[in-house]
């Protein structure tokens, strides 16, 4: 299994190749669809992340002291967004998700257009995966 | 002789800034307008020259200050035809505007039972203080509908109309449709019934009519910085025979005659409505981008501005999938769409990174976003300072972004 850090260097990595900003939303938006399909009956409101234009639903389960996490949006840069969060964080144990240091954001050059807008939801999004860690700790 | 609109965008330093590697195509005036330079130097100015509090000060500078802003009261009266300048109040913008009437007309004239008619097309901000006040009051919220093109059924208004409507309070133009509103009938009607008006005008004080004598409108609520003047300055304008009727909404310095432990009076009008120290410069800067306005003559910009409209209107209505929200019969500046398959907000974002500026989401509409069965729009919006070039690179911008979206 590939390390939080790992997983966030690889993404670092994989930006650094895309300085157009169209690249970086292709990227993010091919990210999305990467994405497992979401089992339709987990569009649940308590798996809606409230904060975003659009609809984006995280659902988390702790199995044998992993985290586990499935997202989808019907935006497709905001599910690319939801897709990273899922590439890092998704596999490991809460206390490692709770501890991660999320460099990521501010490095792949996009720290304006991802973390300062509250219209994407990202903040919310980390708020809603280390509420449930948090909850899988105790 | 009056400025050539064609030559107005150089009036706006901040339109020659880039974004994201291309030049600004600003498209979200309907949110804030930009400002000219001469808005600019004069909130410059006055903290350069003149800065210091109003209408206590007996010194030489306090009294340049209080004719600054009072000077500013009169060029808006004369904008908008008042019939005084003490029916002018200051206030932080529309928002400001409108809670205050919803607050001292409820006070004074709202009982149990009792009707307040608004429009299904408001902003949330002359939506949800009547909605409060009602709750408050326990008086009757009833809504005005409007139909398939986006207008509002006057059929139907007719019908809500009776002894007992206090109150009704709609937009001029609707900020997430673009529809302008028959005030001329609707203001006759509810005047009929006995009712006040309140107007919205943030959307259309600096695009169309904006003469408060000839609406006969009894209220009358706008923003500076939709206008081309500062943040945080707005104005409430309400007929001298209201406003004389009315309690003070905040109390506080200025607002007083006199105070004592028993009792206070209250300073005469428009001072009742304006307590502590008010935004000096914004009035300042507000009456500027006023005497800007009055640079053009009016029938050009409004002619220039209805032009810009259609040829957005069919520029972007040839676009596959793209559709258009709000037909009404005449509409002013506000370009609401979606295309089919691509969520609001990824084509906003991918405009952004083409440098043009546009808002999505629900435009504090919900109402209206329930009535037409969506979640949001692309709102592109115009000022005076807009042209066709600003429109095709929209155009273009949304067949880059369909092909990025769609594969």
């Amino acid at each position: 299994m590939t390390s939080i850090n790992e997983a966030q260097k690889q993404i670092i990595e994989d930006f650094k190749l895309l300085p157009a900003w169209s690249d970086k939303y292709s990227y993010l938006i091919e990210l999305g669809q990467e994405l497992v399909p979401m089992n339709p009956d987990l569009k649940t409101e308590e798996n809606l992340v409230k904060g975003c234009q659009s609809n984006i639903w995280f659902h988390t389960r702790c199995d044998d002291g992993i985290l586990i996490l499935e997202a989808d949006s019907d935006s497709l840069i905001v599910k690319g967004i939801a897709s990273m969060l899922v590439k890092v964080l998704s596999g490991h144990s809460p206390q490692e998700v709770l501890d991660a240091n999320l460099t990521f954001i501010d490095t792949i050059g996009m720290r304006q257009h991802l973390s300062s807008q509250r219209s994407n939801g990202l903040m919310a999004m980390l708020e809603h995966i280390r509420n449930f860690a948090s909850e899988c700790t105790d | 002789m009056s400025k050539s609109i064609s030559s107005a965008r150089a009036d706006f330093p901040i339109l020659n800034t880039q974004i994201n590697g291309n030049p600004l195509v600003y498209l979200d005036s309907g949110a804030t307008s930009q400002k000219p330079q001469c808005v600019i130097d004069a909130v410059c100015d006055y903290y350069t020259h003149t800065n210091s509090n109003i209408h206590r000060g007996n010194y030489t500078l306090s009294t340049r200050a209080t004719e600054a802003h009072e000077a500013a009261r009169k060029r808006i009266q004369n904008y908008i035809n008042a019939a005084h300048d003490y029916e002018l109040i200051f206030t932080r913008g529309t928002t400001e505007a409108i809670n205050l009437v919803a607050f001292s007309f409820g006070e004074a004239f709202i009982q149990p039972g009792d009707e307040i008619i608004v429009s299904q097309m408001e902003h949330h901000s002359n939506f949800v203080p009547w909605q409060l006040l009602c709750q408050r009051k326990g008086a009757i919220f009833k809504l005005l509908p409007f139909d398939e093109q986006g207008e509002l059924q006057l059929d139907v208004f007719q019908e809500l109309l009776s002894s007992k409507t206090r109150l009704v309070a709609l937009n001029h133009v609707s900020n997430s449709l673009g529809t302008v509103n028959p005030l001329e009938k609707i203001i006759p009607m509810a005047h009929a019934a006995g009712a006040a008006v309140l107007v919205d005008a943030a959307q259309s004080v600096q695009h169309i009519e904006h003469d408060v004598q000839a609406l006969d409108c009894d209220f009358y609520a706008f923003s500076g910085h939709k206008m081309y003047g500062p943040t945080g300055i707005g104005v409430l304008y309400g007929k001298e025979s209201w406003l004389e009727k009315l309690p003070p909404f905040q109390s506080g310095g200025d607002m007083i005659d006199y105070v004592s432990l028993d009792k206070t009076t209250f300073n005469k009008l428009p001072f009742k409505f304006e307590a502590g120290t008010p935004n000096i410069a914004g009035a300042i800067g507000l009456a500027a981008a006023i005497d800007y306005l009055n640079g053009f003559n009016y029938a050009d910009l409004k002619a220039y501005e209805d032009e810009l409209l259609a040829y957005s209107r069919e520029k972007l209505g040839a676009i596959k999938d793209l559709t258009i929200y709000g037909n009404a019969k005449r509409c002013s500046s506000i370009l609401p769409f979606n295309v089919e398959g691509i969520h609001h907000y990824d084509l906003g974002i991918l405009l952004d990174t083409y440098g043009i500026a546009v808002r999505t989401g629900q435009h504090c509409t919900q109402p209206i976003m329930d009535r037409l069965g969506i979640d949001g729009t692309v709102r592109a919006s115009l000022a005076l300072y807009n042209n066709k070039t600003d429109i095709d690179a929209l155009a273009e911008g949304i067949l880059r972004a369909k092909k990025m979206l769609r594969k």
